[in-house]
């Protein structure tokens, strides 16, 4: 296992030259959202502008700007294809049919009610927490449980970081996360279908690990709404719909929480979810997924490339009944 | 079956059925696929497939119990149609999807259930698709008939692979069950209405209505 996958060395995860001070990104996309307004009589603007609340293409992701790669040296998925393809079941089943829907959702202000086994329960803006737990850019690479990828730069803070500041209690052992229910705002969930609203949780020690990241940011921009904003959860060495979107609560608790899926079909998503190419789904295959933007399929990577950070957790569990 | 269609009715049969391709042809270029587009070709190509069988299968209870008898020279075309369009998801799965890397193929869904019933289900067609012509009707007489009612078992497994392929829970009726429900309900409903005791009520009372009328 160890040498199968390359190490990540800490300064690769986040790297220093990117970080992104919450300030200086709002003062460069002032200045040029100023000079878009101007570009978008031009010929460029108009068919490539995504739809949703993030209307400008934040400056990163604009042709030109410096490609990002992830630490194995894969390129950053265009974020004209991040921000339009989406899995989102609160706005709709079609993954294309997402960011039109998304676009009248209001992602700030943005609170979460953190409660439960803590000491200092409370309610966070985003705002708070971005000048309280210092954001910064982390590419992570985002597998989804239907076998397709991407590469994404998030912005956001550790997870850690909030679950230190209120003081888990010794007897605190899962994070359960719980997504804004609001059917007039998200249609989807008049859907008779799923036990709305969406929930997920981890292990406590999986929540503190250093690759769980609470996003708020996309190329150095904003989360648009199709992406999980306000705020979501990104957990990259477990499939996509562990990276619960649009949180608005989180819960310290002593039993392990229930989540969509595993709720929805126990015998094919567990409550682990981690990415593992050796333990396919029941009904089809995880040994591949397609990258968007690759035409052949590539072989999926343990716990998605991430086993050097994480299969620690999981030392003694069999990855195969803990699905 | 040498009832006369009207010429808007084949019209529309072969507009329709060449339509869904044109617009699949007409997105690519245009950039109206989404970017996983081979997984967007696959899925419209399947469900084009089984919307073509299903309406080949309403032919004869529209014709029996709607008496609508024109239907019924459009019932081969109708089915062929479907044929083309389960070629065309079966070569997008494996020319594009895997291109042609039968190896892969067998490595990654060979054991999986939903790809054996789906190509079952094609291989089934084949033999229809090919003797679906007046030479093969003539030649093999009764046997004909018998064979082609292979599209009673087709039809349901062309389903089963669709209901399998889905990220949803079947017996607590949870996830993505909308779509395969909808389509499982047409089927249903188009089996059921072969049945002999039903088929002779709804038609009955389609001719008591008529009378009335006139």
């Amino acid at each position: 296992m160890k040498d199968r996958y390359p190490r990540m060395a800490e300064s690769e995860v986040t790297p220093k030259s990117i970080y992104l001070s919450r300030r200086d990104f709002i003062k460069t996309a002032g200045v040029v959202a100023g000079s878009m307004a101007i570009a978008a009589c031009g010929p460029l603007a108009g068919d490539n502008a995504p739809p949703g609340p993030a209307a400008t293409v934040p400056p990163a992701a604009a042709p030109g700007a410096p490609a990002r790669k992830d630490e194995l040296g894969d390129a950053a998925t265009a974020y004209q294809d991040i921000t339009r393809y989406n899995n989102y079941y609160e706005f709709t089943e079609e993954k294309e049919g997402v960011a039109p829907r998304a676009a009248g959702f209001k992602t700030s202000p943005w609170d979460v009610q953190v409660s439960g086994l803590v000491n200092k329960p409370g309610r966070f803006a985003v705002e708070d927490m971005l000048k309280q737990f210092q954001p910064e850019e982390r590419i992570y690479r985002l597998r989804c449980v239907e076998a397709w990828s991407m590469v994404i730069p998030w912005v956001g803070f550790p997870l850690a970081k909030l679950l230190k500041a209120v003081e888990p209690q010794a007897g605190a052992k899962y994070v359960r996360f719980e997504t804004l229910y609001k059917p007039d705002d998200l249609p989807g969930q008049r859907s008779p279908f799923y036990p709305w609203p969406y929930q997920e949780g981890l292990r406590i020690d999986e929540a503190m690990n250093d690759l769980a990241l609470l996003a708020t940011g996309l190329y150095g921009g904003e989360l648009p709404a199709q992406n999980g904003g306000g705020i979501r959860l990104v957990v990259p060495w477990k499939y996509g719909f562990k990276s619960i979107k649009a949180v608005v609560k989180i819960e310290l608790t002593d039993t392990q929480p229930k989540t969509m899926w595993s709720t929805i079909a126990p015998s094919e998503s567990g409550f682990y979810a981690n990415v593992n190419p050796q333990v396919d789904h029941p009904r089809w295959s995880q040994a591949r997924e397609r990258r968007i933007g690759e035409l052949r399929r590539r072989s999926t990577l343990m716990f998605n490339g991430y086993a050097e950070q994480v299969a620690g957790l999981y030392a003694g569990l069999d990855l195969r009944k803990n699905y | 079956m040498n009832h006369h269609s009207p010429a808007w009715l084949r019209a529309a049969v072969h507009i329709g059925g060449w339509l869904p391709l044109v617009w699949l042809a007409a997105d690519a270029p245009a950039g109206r696929l989404p970017v996983n587009w081979i997984q967007a070709v696959e899925q419209r190509t399947g469900l084009y497939a089984l919307t073509y069988l299903l309406l080949s299968l309403a032919c004869t209870p529209l014709a029996a119990i709607g008496g609508w008898k024109a239907v019924l020279r459009h019932r081969r075309a109708l089915g062929l149609y479907g044929f083309m369009y389960a070629a065309l998801h079966l070569l997008a799965f494996v020319g594009v999807d895997y291109m042609f890397d039968f190896g892969l193929i067998w490595a990654d869904v060979g054991t999986k259930w939903y790809i054996i019933i789906g190509t079952t289900a094609f291989l089934l067609l084949v033999p229809l698709a090919v003797t679906s012509f007046r030479y093969w009707m003539k030649r093999l007489g009764r046997a004909w008939t018998r064979l082609h009612r292979l599209v009673y078992l087709i039809a349901p497994l062309v389903l089963v692979h669709f209901a399998l392929s889905v990220k949803a829970d079947w017996s607590g009726l949870r996830g993505d069950v909308g779509r395969p429900l909808l389509y499982g309900a047409a089927l249903a409903l188009l089996l059921l209405m072969r049945i002999s005791p039903l088929k002779h009520t709804l038609s009955a009372a389609r001719m008591r209505l008529a009378r009335k009328a006139s």
